[in-house]
């Protein structure tokens, strides 16, 4: 549980960063250019109390979470490959680091050409969890520790148990570390494609819509959906690594 | 049992055993002794199937071997109890005999405790009953005793000694209270093991 000061503290700097946007609207004095905090508050007070605006959120968050899971379930096979056979590092690796240096702009334009609009953010995502997750997993598997490996063959493991009892445990701490860094991206990256390619049902559609039409108050509220989603879905993702953690299935590390 | 013909051994240009011959049969109790360095966890470890012979061949035929390790290898995320389970099939049905292989070493207080939670010689009697649970017909043991204190060398000893009966055994050591307790002796002379 958060110590009272801590929590304190967080609010206390919420506060003052409200007060410096307060006051810079205050020195603008244009709504349209930067709205009051008061103002962008009412407007999602007003959205969020629409059925579309729930059903918007609903399904960006799906989409973006199945490309995450996808992507991770993705990261994790491909070290898995690339850590037991060598040729498949080999012929993978240049691809991945390929996949990981392209800017996710590139990304976007490229995949619309193949895909349709409604699950493209879902394969954005996709591709950028899956090297991360990969390169995180690979480096945990080569720090697995040697010795408990030959302990395990001289007791004849089996492969499974040996994923299980050892390799699982040594590197849980690199893929939680992994999704944790993939969860912001993935959410920043999905809702970038989804602003380019303005699916029916989607929080970048709003995003762009509300620039369309010059709503500054409206996009600063789905900016505030994005970034509380985001927080959201981390604090869950840590609340399940500390529930995974005391049950030591993940090493006993934090991340 | 165990056959070593010839066998060579070198991590990169430098050379651990050469042309070695071993012979031990079943059922015998064997100590390999010398200084540091000369290749006895080498001898163990090819014994084990963990390293390959540069050259010559090492033949072993055993069921199940058994290795207390110099180093304890412990899982560390699993509890003392957990680790000699883990060798037992990780059932619950085993965990109660588990339970018992450490009272037999003196651990029955501490196997809910983690690897990091023990000390060095708690550690070591751990990896002692883990390879003693496994019942292996042939039981490797690397410097078992070397981190125990004084007070608990003679029940450990005992107890290695009455569950190596029957057993073909190969211990690697520093110290004589062992070799005396539970085998013959191969010493490092001139470059190879020899009988004493």
């Amino acid at each position: 549980m958060r110590r009272p000061g801590k929590m304190a503290k967080s609010l206390g700097a919420l506060a003052f960063w409200l007060g410096v946007w307060a006051l810079l609207a205050w020195i603008v004095d244009r709504e349209l250019l930067l709205p009051r905090p008061v103002t962008v508050a009412r407007r999602l007070a007003a959205l969020v109390v629409t059925a579309p605006f729930w059903r918007v959120t609903a399904v960006s968050l799906g989409r973006i979470l199945l490309g995450a899971v996808l992507g991770a379930a993705g990261g994790v096979l491909t070290a898995a490959g690339t850590s037991r056979y060598r040729f498949l590092d080999a012929v993978l690796s240049p691809l991945l680091s390929v996949i990981r240096s392209t800017p996710v702009a590139s990304f976007i334009l490229l995949v619309l050409i193949w895909v349709g609009r409604d699950i493209l953010p879902c394969v954005i995502v996709f591709l950028m969890v899956l090297p991360v997750v990969w390169g995180n997993v690979s480096t945990g598997v080569a720090a697995t520790d040697r010795q408990l490996l030959e302990m395990a063959r001289v007791y004849r493991f089996g492969r499974w148990q040996t994923v299980r009892r050892v390799y699982a445990p040594s590197v849980g701490p690199y893929l939680l570390s992994a999704c944790h860094t993939s969860l912001g991206l993935a959410w920043k990256a999905g809702v970038a494609a989804e602003v380019l390619t303005v699916p029916a049902l989607s929080v970048g559609r709003q995003l762009f819509e509300a620039k369309l039409y010059m709503d500054t108050a409206g996009l600063f509220g789905w900016t505030a959906v994005v970034v509380l989603c985001s927080l959201v879905l981390e604090k869950l993702f840590t609340a399940l690594i500390r529930r995974l953690g005391r049950r030591r299935m993940l090493g006993g590390t934090e991340i | 049992m165990i056959a070593f013909e010839r066998v060579c051994l070198a991590y990169g240009e430098k050379t651990v055993l050469r042309d070695m011959d071993l012979s031990v049969p079943a059922g015998a109790h064997i100590a390999l002794t010398g200084p540091s360095g000369c290749g006895k966890t080498t001898v163990l470890a090819l014994t084990a199937g963990l390293l390959r012979p540069t050259a010559g061949a090492v033949r072993v035929d055993a069921r199940r071997i058994a290795y207390a390790f110099q180093e304890a290898r412990l899982l560390p995320w699993r509890t003392a109890a957990e680790n000699v389970n883990a060798v037992l099939g990780d059932s619950a049905a085993t965990m109660d005999r588990a339970r018992s292989w450490l009272e037999a070493v003196g651990l029955a207080d501490a196997a809910e405790l983690l690897p990091r939670e023990l000390s060095g010689g708690m550690r070591q009697r751990v990896n002692l009953a883990r390879a003693l649970a496994y019942e292996g017909d042939l039981l490797l043991l690397d410097e078992p005793l070397k981190e125990l204190d004084p007070d608990r060398r003679d029940s450990v000893l005992a107890l290695l000694r009455e569950h190596s009966a029957g057993r073909t055994l190969l211990l690697a050591t520093h110290d004589p209270s062992e070799i005396d307790a539970l085998a013959a002796v191969y010493v490092y002379r001139d470059g190879a093991f020899r009988q004493a």
